[in-house]
C-alpha cells in the first residue's frame, strides 16, 4: 500500500495557498459532465453537495435518514472553534494548530491541522451570510466562549444548539441546490458496496431503505461523509443509525483504514440506566465549570442519600489529584478517572452487571456561591434534559455522570488532498482520519466537517477530476458492476436465509459485541485484555452470521435486516481495532495502554501519574490497515509523522 | 414510583400508504417495561419481543434520540409527542405513565404525510418546502466577514427562537386542518428577520407559502394547537409574522412562478 500523503513541504503558513495554485482546474463548462457521489449529508457532506454543485458539478447524494436534515452533525451542542481573534485574547491560525496538534498528542498530520485551523475563519463567514443565527453582543457583533479548556475564547455558538444551527444553514444551501437541479438527493437510502473499475472508484451500490432494491449508482468520483463508528460500542452518543458500512465497505475494497483504535470518550454523559438503554446522551461539558466532580470515599456510602454524606466522606478526586485544571482536566483524563474511581467499587448510581457506573456532579456549591437563578440561566436546558432522562431534580440532587463513547478520531486514511488510497475516492469529516490525531479538542469536529466541505472539497476534487478525466466505459453492464449489484443481494439473501432460523435478535449481538470492545478497547486497555477481546470477537461473528433472527424479506422495509447489515461490518471493525490497540504499544491521547502510563512521584505534590506515555521513537506514525480478503490478517502499513514547526513534547497538566 | 409497569398496548399497523390499517393490541407484550425507559425504548423492548415471537416489528422513525434530529414521533393517546409539554417521543420516558395504562400509538395523520409503514410516515414535504425558498443564497468563498454584518441581540436571539425548529412535524399532526403553517413561518421568520436574508425576503415568503399550499396542508385558522404541541415551543407569533410579510410581498412581487425558487 502506497501512502505519499502529498502534502506541501516550505513554509507552513502558505502551504495550502501554494497547493491550490499547483491544482489543476476543470473549465467551467466541463463541469457539468462530472458527475460526483457523495454519501452522507451531514457537515462536510451537505456542504460538499451544495459547493460542488454551485461549482457546476452534476451532484448525486445519498442519506439513510428520511432527511439530509437530520444528520447526526445536528446533536453536536457546544460549538465551533475558529481563529478569528475577535476577542483580542491573543487567538492566532497558529494558536489553534499548535492547540489542536497538542491536543492530539501529536499523531496527527501538522500540513492537515494548519490549513483547518486556516480555513476555519472562512467557516463563520459562510455560516454567518447563510443566515445561522449565532450569538451576539449586544453591538451585534459576534460572541465568543472558552471551551474545552482552551487558554482563549474562540469558540462561536448558537445557543446549546450550534450544531443543530449550522446543520440546518448546510442543509438550507443543499436544498437551494436540489432545487435547481444540481443535487439529486436519495433519502431513505444507503451504501452498502463500492464499486471500483481499473483501481478507480467509479461508484457505489445502494439499498433503498424502503422498497429494499438494490441498485448501482455510477460517477466519476465518490466521497464519502458518513461519520463516525462509535457505534461499534452498541452505546454511544451517535444516532442509533450512525453505521461504518460505507467506510468499511470502502475499506474492504481496498481504502487503507487509519488508527481505528483512535476513538474519543466525552466525561459528561448521562449513566446507562438500565438493560433497556438504546444510547447514551451527552451533556456539554460546560457543566463542568461549575459542578464538582466526587464519588464517596467509602464503598459502604455508595448507595446512600449523597446529601447524607460528610463532606470529609467525599473524594473530589480531579481536584485532589490535579489542583491545578481540577474539574477542568481534559477530556480522557476525566474520563478515565471516573473509570478508576468505579473500577474501585466506588461508583454510584443503578448497578449494571455488578458495578455501578456513575460519578456525582455536584452543584450544590454553584448554587450556595451564585444562587439557583444564575445556575439555572447558564445550565437551565441540560438541567431540564438530565431531569427528563433521569427523573431527579440536579439543582436538589447531585447529577450522575459518566464517561460515554462520542467520536472517533481513526477513519479512511487520506492524503492532502482527502483522497484515499483508492483513486476517485475522497473522505471528508469524522469519516477520514486526518486531522485531530489521537485526540480531539471540543468545538473542532463541526469545524472539520464544514472545512472539509465547504473550503477543501471543491479544490480537490476539482484537480482529481481534471487530472483522472471521465469515467468511460463504465455503465450499468459492465461485469464489475454487475458483481458488485450481484453480491450485494446475496449477502441480503444469506441474512434473510439464516434469519428464518436464527434465534437472537440483531440488537442482542450487538449489545455483546459492544460489550466486549468497550471493556477491552474502551478508555483504558491491556495486552491481556485486548488478546482476550481479539479471541472473542470472530466467534461472536461466526454466531451472530449463523443465529441471528431477521424476520420478513430482503425487497422490502426491514429494519432488522438494516441492522444486521450494519453490525456485520461493526464485527470485523471491532476486531480491527483492538488489534490496532495491541499493535499500538504506547498511549498516546485517547488511546490509553495501561502499559504506559507516569507512574506517581511521592516526592512531588500532585503526582498521582496515570497519564499517557508516548513512544515517539516507534509509535510517530498513522497506522493504516490494509484489508487481504475476509478471514486473513490485514497488514499494517505506516505513514511516518514528523513535526517540523511543533515540538514534540509530552502533554502536562 | 414502581420501576417497572405493564401497559396495555395498542399500535397502529399499516403496510404501506394503500393500506387501510389498524390497531394491533400488544398488550401480551407491553408488560414489565422499566420506569426508567424512554418511549422509544420501550417501543425497542416490545420489538425485541415481537421479533422473537415470529411477529413483525413495528416501525417507527428515530435517530438520534435526544430530541435535536426531528426524526421521531408519534401521536400518544392523541396528542402529538404524548403528554409531557416540550418533550420529543425519544425523551419522553415511561415514568410519566401509570401501571396498567391504555395506549394508543398513531402515526402523524395528513394527507401530505403519506405513511410509509405503521408509525413512519415521508415527511419528504417539508424538505420541498425548503427547497422552494428556505434559504439564503451565498456561495462558499463569497462570504464577507461574518462582523461587517452587525445583527443586534436581541434580532439573533429571536431568529434563533424560530430557527429551532427540529421539523419533526408535530405542529401538523396536532392541527385540525393538517396546516404546516408553524414550520413555514418558523424558517420564514428565522432567515426574515435577519439581515443578512433581507434579498431574498419577498421571494421567500411567496415561494415557500405557495409550495406548502400545493403539498396539500390545510390552512390556518388559529386553533394554536401546532404551538402547544411544538417540542421546541416555537410561537405562534411566527405565523402572524408571516401572513404579514405575504401580504407585503403579494402586493409589491409578482406571484411565484413554475421555475422559481432556485437561482436568487
Amino acid at each position: 500500500m502506497k501512502l505519499e500523503s502529498k502534502a506541501p513541504d516550505g513554509p507552513i503558513e502558505t502551504r495550502w495557498e501554494r497547493h491550490k495554485f499547483g491544482m489543476q482546474v476543470v473549465n467551467p463548462a466541463n463541469k457539468r459532465k462530472f458527475k460526483v457521489i457523495m454519501v452522507g449529508t451531514g457537515l462536510a457532506g451537505g456542504a460538499g453537495a451544495a459547493s460542488l454543485a454551485d461549482l457546476g458539478y452534476d451532484v448525486e447524494a445519498f442519506c439513510y435518514q428520511d432527511s439530509p436534515r437530520r444528520a447526526h452533525s445536528i446533536a453536536a451542542q457546544g460549538g465551533i472553534n475558529a481563529a478569528k481573534n475577535y476577542q483580542g485574547d491573543g487567538d492566532s491560525i497558529y494558536r489553534l494548530f499548535y492547540d489542536t496538534v497538542k491536543g492530539g498528542d501529536f499523531r496527527a498530520r501538522e500540513s492537515n491541522v494548519y490549513r483547518l485551523a486556516q480555513v476555519s475563519v472562512d467557516i463563520i463567514d459562510q455560516c454567518a451570510a447563510l443566515g445561522v443565527p449565532f450569538a451576539r453582543e449586544y453591538g451585534g457583533l459576534l460572541a465568543n466562549r472558552s471551551f474545552g479548556g482552551a487558554q482563549v475564547s474562540r469558540t462561536f455558538y448558537a445557543r446549546g444548539q450550534t450544531g443543530q444551527q449550522l446543520l440546518l444553514g448546510a442543509y438550507s444551501h443543499l436544498a437551494r441546490t436540489i432545487a435547481n437541479g444540481k443535487v439529486k438527493m436519495h433519502e431513505r437510502c444507503e451504501m452498502v458496496d463500492l464499486i471500483v473499475v481499473d483501481g478507480r472508484a467509479r461508484g457505489i451500490v445502494t439499498r433503498d431503505l424502503v422498497t429494499g432494491k438494490v441498485e448501482a449508482h455510477l460517477g466519476d468520483a465518490v466521497i464519502l461523509a458518513t461519520g463516525g463508528y462509535g457505534n461499534v460500542f452498541y452505546l454511544s452518543t451517535n444516532a442509533k443509525g450512525c453505521n461504518t458500512s460505507a467506510i468499511w465497505r470502502a475499506h474492504r475494497r481496498g481504502a487503507g483504514f487509519a488508527n481505528p483504535c483512535f476513538t474519543q470518550i466525552h466525561p459528561t454523559c448521562i449513566p446507562q440506566g438500565g438493560d433497556y438503554q438504546s444510547k447514551l446522551t451527552l451533556m456539554s461539558e460546560s457543566l463542568r465549570n461549575d459542578g464538582r466532580i466526587w464519588v464517596p470515599r467509602k464503598k459502604e456510602d455508595c448507595t446512600k442519600d449523597p446529601s447524607t454524606i460528610a463532606e470529609k466522606d467525599r473524594y473530589y478526586y480531579l481536584e485532589e489529584k490535579y489542583p491545578k485544571f481540577g474539574n477542568l482536566m481534559p477530556r480522557d483524563v476525566a474520563s478515565r478517572q471516573a473509570k478508576f474511581v468505579c473500577d474501585d467499587g466506588l461508583g454510584v448510581g443503578p448497578e449494571i452487571a455488578g458495578v455501578r457506573r456513575g460519578v456525582y456532579l455536584d452543584f450544590a456549591d454553584a448554587i450556595k456561591r451564585d444562587s439557583e437563578a444564575v445556575v439555572r440561566e447558564k445550565y437551565g436546558n441540560l438541567f431540564d434534559m438530565y431531569e427528563r432522562i433521569t427523573g431527579e431534580n440536579p439543582y436538589k440532587v447531585p447529577m450522575r455522570i459518566y464517561p460515554a463513547t462520542h467520536y472517533t478520531m481513526g477513519g479512511l486514511w487520506v492524503d492532502y488532498n482527502l483522497q484515499s488510497t483508492i483513486p476517485g475516492l475522497l473522505v471528508a469529516g469524522e469519516a477520514n482520519f486526518s486531522d485531530h490525531g489521537a485526540n480531539r479538542l471540543g468545538a473542532s469536529a463541526l469545524m472539520q466537517g464544514l472545512a472539509d466541505g465547504f473550503f477543501i472539497l471543491p479544490y480537490v476534487v476539482g484537480h482529481y477530476l481534471a487530472d483522472a478525466g471521465k469515467s468511460k466505459g463504465v455503465d450499468e453492464s459492465h461485469p464489475e458492476v454487475k458483481a458488485a449489484i450481484k453480491g450485494v443481494q446475496e449477502r441480503v439473501q444469506t441474512f434473510i436465509d439464516v434469519g428464518q432460523k436464527g434465534k437472537r435478535t440483531v440488537d442482542d449481538f450487538h449489545r455483546e459485541l459492544g460489550a466486549i470492545i468497550w471493556n477491552h478497547c474502551g478508555m483504558a486497555r491491556t495486552e491481556k485484555g485486548l488478546k482476550e477481546a481479539i479471541a472473542k470477537i470472530p466467534t461472536l461473528h461466526e454466531e451472530f452470521r449463523k443465529d441471528v433472527k431477521i424476520l420478513g424479506g430482503g425487497e422490502e422495509l426491514n429494519r432488522e435486516l438494516e441492522k444486521a447489515m450494519r453490525v456485520d461490518d461493526f464485527f470485523e471493525l471491532g476486531a480491527l481495532m483492538c488489534r490496532d490497540a495491541l499493535e499500538r504499544d504506547e498511549s498516546a491521547g485517547c488511546h490509553f495502554r495501561e502499559e504506559h502510563q507516569t507512574k506517581a512521584d511521592p516526592s512531588v505534590p500532585g503526582s498521582y501519574g496515570g497519564e499517557c506515555v508516548r513512544n515517539d521513537e516507534q509509535f510517530a506514525h498513522a497506522a493504516v490497515w490494509e484489508w487481504n480478503g475476509a478471514g486473513k490478517p490485514e497488514t499494517r502499513n505506516t505513514e511516518p509523522l514528523t513535526y517540523e514547526f511543533i515540538k514534540l513534547a509530552a502533554r502536562k497538566y | 414510583m414502581s420501576e417497572s409497569i405493564d401497559l396495555k398496548l395498542h399500535v397502529w399497523r399499516q403496510n404501506g400508504p394503500k393500506d387501510q390499517g389498524r390497531f394491533e393490541d400488544y398488550s401480551a407484550y407491553a408488560k414489565n417495561i422499566s420506569t426508567h425507559a424512554s418511549f422509544l425504548e420501550c417501543l425497542d423492548v416490545v420489538n425485541e419481543r415481537l421479533v422473537l415471537a415470529g411477529k413483525d416489528p413495528i416501525v417507527f422513525d428515530h435517530d438520534c434520540r435526544e430530541g435535536i434530529c426531528g426524526a421521531c414521533g408519534v401521536v400518544i393517546n392523541g396528542e402529538p409527542h404524548g403528554p409531557q409539554k416540550a418533550t420529543t417521543t425519544c425523551q419522553l420516558h415511561m415514568r410519566k405513565f401509570t401501571n396498567g395504562q391504555e395506549l394508543y400509538v398513531e402515526p402523524w395523520r395528513a394527507t401530505a404525510f403519506p405513511v410509509i409503514k405503521d408509525l413512519a410516515v415521508d415527511r419528504g414535504a417539508f424538505d420541498r418546502i425548503v427547497q422552494a425558498g428556505g434559504f439564503i443564497t451565498a456561495r462558499a468563498g463569497s462570504a464577507p466577514d461574518a462582523n461587517d454584518i452587525p445583527v443586534p441581540k436581541p434580532i439573533a436571539d429571536d431568529a434563533m427562537d424560530a430557527a429551532a425548529c427540529i421539523g419533526c412535524g408535530a405542529c401538523v399532526a396536532a392541527c385540525p386542518n393538517a396546516s404546516a403553517s408553524l414550520f413555514v413561518s418558523a424558517k420564514v421568520g428565522h432567515l426574515g428577520v435577519l439581515p443578512q436574508g433581507q434579498a431574498e425576503r419577498d421571494s421567500r415568503v411567496l415561494h415557500m407559502v405557495a409550495q406548502h399550499e400545493h403539498e396539500g396542508f390545510g390552512g390556518c385558522s388559529n386553533h394554536y394547537l401546532c404551538e402547544s404541541a411544538c417540542p421546541k415551543e416555537i410561537s405562534v407569533k411566527w405565523i402572524a409574522r408571516m401572513n404579514r410579510d405575504l401580504l407585503k410581498a403579494s402586493v409589491t412581487h409578482a406571484p411565484p412562478t413554475k421555475s422559481g425558487g432556485g437561482d436568487g
